[in-house]
């Protein structure tokens, strides 16, 4: 595999979907226990964390995935026909979700008093858009769409009975509890708010076993569905090990109740090896067996004139982005809710 | 293959988000900058109540841009979702642009988050007010993107079609294309002009719904005279729009204008309607206005309807949306120039209830020129989506389930809609300017 246009086109794809798989996980899985937090009656332990640190960022969060997707269309325009035709129902229900998601912000903790109903359907939404993005994955893995007439065409039923689709949406779902309740953790500690980082803690370490037990599964059910697939990801065995040790040291971390930011990172580093190891191992697919990011890809010109608009972009962003976490995320005072401040 | 049903729902599922995203869009866009203008005057004049006209501004401009954002990022995918071919083809050359869209929105993001969290955070109120900057500026250049990328839809250039096969494509040109110049600064001249009659409408609002505070006849005064400002670019750059079309999209011109026949000295025709036999009766018509209009010149030929063949004209009722988006141009331009020129008179009958009331019209009236102004430009390119180059109807996506995707986004938009209104109102009620006044006022002497 030698580096060529191609090849850097999809690293920055797959770079901004990996960012935006952290940072939204950590958003909805925090809209999951925000909701479960008021049906329980725990809701002034976690609304506060969650308004001081989501609020200021979910923008952010979705121009991350904004990124993504006009980014494929324009190094992978053929995607937008792939993709494009089969995928309008589920794509449209997440936007659906997305909606709710970002009215709720606007609404809710700019506006006025919250209202149950509208907590109750932001949490939930948190649950649904990991199953209904991560729809995407599994069809990427080939044998659900054919071409009819020129036309793909996405079967359903095949779709909704397979295995496959329904491991795949469980991990998705335990995944994002998961690290949306160990970066809490960290971050409930860092405000120095015990109750809530026991609570956090407790929920990361419920979520551990069901994330890694359907990680497994996948790869397991892959062998089945997709041999291709199946056989690089164990030329990439070490990529996995090396997530799986990770994944033990985060565990082991929250219970010992030691350094849950190193515990954080462990995490990142985790779900990192097992992204790009999933990712790497799906080369040169972008949809089996009908799509390769080969014969997707776009014309020269337009490929090297959106990685100058891509580094120049960066220049701009990284400062920018340093600023925000330095304010937000690495302020002691903020994070603690010292500092004056109205919105 | 095209499936008729799948082209008629996805052109009303684009109609419908577009038209709701636009409405957001444009306010955010042009808020930022009043923010600024307001902000600014108020540090440079000392004065408490204009930097609470910027604090009040953008407690309610985070309303729009959330509900902007959602939309926004809707049809984004939607684009792709309902015009895969189109998206497919668009792709290859015109990625660029809106590549660098998501680069201002990630940027205006960024600095938002930073300004709305900061008020208090600053000793030197200056500094804050910098924070400003990246935010307009990344507001307004995603339009200018976007637009840029509406502008190639409607004059394809930097590529060339051969067998099919695209080949020799460059960026660059397709984005610097002849529809360019006058589509982008058309756009955000006409997004800051709405944004302050939008603004000036709420003034005048309270002002007649019993606070006669001199905060908001401050604000009025400011929103007015902004207003004026950018009406008047509107209504210049307009004029060139029009030559723009006149010289690269005559049929476009020609159905707005209902001008059939090419001929010299052209005629303009105003207002009217059509009958069923396509007479048209009650319109004014100008001699000559036509041929300035196009040409700069009274002589000058204009292409008529007579040179497209009946399946490549654009649908006549686009006339219409041509008056209505004029006509509000030319009477908000009355409306501020009068208000200004009272003010600094003294004349008193600008402070009465009538005129108060034809202010507070001004601001939907503009955005209803908004959306005229877009209907007019999206449904004369039509039969096109890519002109000369790709039917609308096949660059449509061949799903069969876009009418049940209607129905749940209009369900979306109707939330939205309905819960921007009641939240942005119940905020202002909750915490009359007075009240906040006489809070801060208190902050200041502890
Ligand atoms: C407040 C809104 C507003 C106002 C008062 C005006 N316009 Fe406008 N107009 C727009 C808002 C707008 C717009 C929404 O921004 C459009 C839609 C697409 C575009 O490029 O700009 C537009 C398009 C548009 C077009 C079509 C351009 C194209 O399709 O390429 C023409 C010819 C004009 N305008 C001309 C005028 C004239 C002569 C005006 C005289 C006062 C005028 N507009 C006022
Ligand atoms: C970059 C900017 C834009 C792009 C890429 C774009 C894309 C499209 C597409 C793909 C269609 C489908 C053709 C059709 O339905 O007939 C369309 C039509 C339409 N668009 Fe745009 N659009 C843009 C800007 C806008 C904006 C801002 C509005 C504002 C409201 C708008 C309003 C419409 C309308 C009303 C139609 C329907 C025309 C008809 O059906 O006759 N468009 N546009
Ligand atoms: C087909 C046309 C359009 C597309 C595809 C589009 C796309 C988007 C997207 C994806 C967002 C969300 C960005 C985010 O997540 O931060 C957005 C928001 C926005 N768009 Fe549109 N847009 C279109 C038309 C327009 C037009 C014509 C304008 C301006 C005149 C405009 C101005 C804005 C603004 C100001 C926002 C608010 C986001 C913010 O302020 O941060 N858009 N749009």
């Amino acid at each position: 595999m030698n580096v060529n246009l191609e090849i850097i086109g999809i690293i920055v794809l797959w770079t901004f979907l990996f960012g935006y798989i952290i940072v939204a996980s950590i958003d909805f899985g925090a809209g999951f226990f925000n909701a479960y937090g008021i049906f329980t009656k725990k809701q002034h332990i976690l609304t506060k964390i969650i308004q001081r640190y989501l609020s200021p960022v979910w923008e952010v969060t979705n121009v991350f995935l904004v990124f993504f997707f006009v980014g494929i269309v324009g190094f992978f325009p053929s995607t937008a026909f792939y993709y494009g035709t089969t995928l309008l129902v589920p794509v449209s229900i997440a936007v659906i979700l997305l909606g709710i998601r970002g009215s709720y912000y606007a609404f809710e903790t700019y506006g006025a008093r919250s209202h149950k109903g509208y907590a109750f359907m932001y949490g939930l939404s948190g649950l649904l858009l990991p199953a209904a993005l991560s729809i995407v994955l599994t069809i990427s893995e080939g044998g659900f769409i054919s071409i009819v007439n020129g036309n793909p065409v996405l079967d359903y039923w095949t779709l909704f009975t397979s295995p496959l689709t329904w491991s795949i949406v469980v991990l998705s779902l335990s995944a994002v509890l998961y690290i949306s309740a160990v970066f809490l953790t960290w971050y409930a500690n860092k405000a120095n708010d015990t109750l809530a980082t026991e609570l956090l803690r407790r929920y990361s370490l419920i979520w551990a076993l069901p994330t890694i037990i359907t990680a497994g599964g996948i790869i397991y059910e892959l062998a089945f569905h997709n041999v291709e697939h199946y056989e690089q990801i164990l030329s990439l065995w070490w990529m996995f090990l090396i997530s799986a040790l990770l994944f033990i040291g985060t565990v082991w971390l929250l219970w010992r109740r030691k350094n849950y930011g190193v515990a954080f990172s462990l995490l990142i580093g985790q779900f990192a090896f097992a992204f790009y190891g999933f990712g790497i191992s799906h080369y040169p697919y972008l949809l089996y067996p009908h799509l390769t990011i080969y014969d997707s890809f776009t014309n020269e010109a337009m490929a090297i004139s959106l990685i100058i608009a891509f580094i120049a972009g960066l220049a701009l962003l990284i400062p920018s982005l340093y600023l925000l976490l330095k304010l937000f995320l690495f302020n002691k005072d903020y994070v603690r809710g010292i500092s004056e401040h109205e919105h | 293959m095209i499936n008729e049903e799948a082209v008629y729902y996805s052109r009303i599922l684009t109609e419908t988000t577009l038209s709701f995203h636009i409405i957001y869009a444009t306010l955010g866009v042009g808020i930022p900058l009043m923010i600024m203008i307001a902000h600014w005057v108020g540090i440079k004049k000392n004065d408490e109540h204009y930097i609470l006209l910027a604090r009040r501004w953008t407690r309610g401009f985070i309303i729009s841009v959330a509900v902007g954002v959602v939309t926004g990022t809707a049809i984004g995918l939607q684009l792709s979702l309902l015009w895969p071919k189109f998206m497919e083809l668009a792709g290859n050359v015109i990625a660029l642009p809106l590549f660098m869209e998501t680069f201002a929105f990630f940027f205006e993001a960024i600095f938002l988050g930073i300004y709305l969290y900061t008020w208090d955070r600053f000793e030197n109120q200056r500094k804050h007010l910098l924070l400003l900057i990246p935010v307009a500026i990344g507001a307004s250049f995603s339009a200018v993107f976007i637009t840029i990328v509406n502008a190639f839809m409607n004059a394809p250039q930097g590529f060339d079609l051969i067998n099919g096969e695209l080949v020799n494509v460059n960026p660059i040109k397709a984005m610097f294309n002849p529809a360019m110049p006058t589509k982008v600064s058309h756009v955000v001249g006409t997004a800051f002009m709405t944004s302050a009659f939008v603004l000036a409408s709420i003034a005048a609002f309270r002002l007649l719904r019993g606070s006669n505070h001199i905060y908001h006849k401050k604000a009025l005064l400011l929103t007015m005279k902004v207003g004026l400002i950018f009406s008047l670019t509107s209504l210049i750059v307009g004029d060139l729009s029009g030559k723009y079309l006149a010289e690269y999209q005559p049929e476009k011109l020609a159905a707005a204008e209902w001008h059939f026949e090419t001929s010299e000295s052209a005629e303009l025709i105003l207002l009217g309607f059509m009958n069923e036999e396509e007479e048209i009766k009650y319109a004014l018509k100008i001699p000559y206005a036509l041929s300035i209009l196009a040409h700069g010149s009274p002589t000058a030929e204009v292409i008529g309807l007579d040179q497209f063949a009946e399946e490549d004209r654009p649908p006549l009722y686009i006339h219409y949306l041509f008056n209505i988006m004029v006509a509000i141009g030319m009477l908000m331009i009355g409306v501020s120039l009068l208000y200004i020129i009272s003010r600094a008179r003294g004349w008193s009958f600008v402070e009465l209830k009538p005129y108060r009331w034809l202010i507070v019209c001004g601001g939907p009236l503009a955005i209803i020129a908004i959306e005229a102004g877009w209907w007019l430009a999206e449904v004369g390119r039509q039969p096109w989506i890519l002109r000369g180059i790709m039917r609308t109807a096949e660059g449509a996506t061949t799903s069969n389930d876009v009418d049940i995707m209607l129905l749940l986004f209009c369900g979306l938009y109707l939330v939205l809609g309905i819960g921007s209104v009641v939240v942005l109102s119940r905020m202002f009620r909750r915490n009359p300017v007075e009240r906040e006044l006489k809070e801060r006022k208190g902050d200041v002497h502890t």
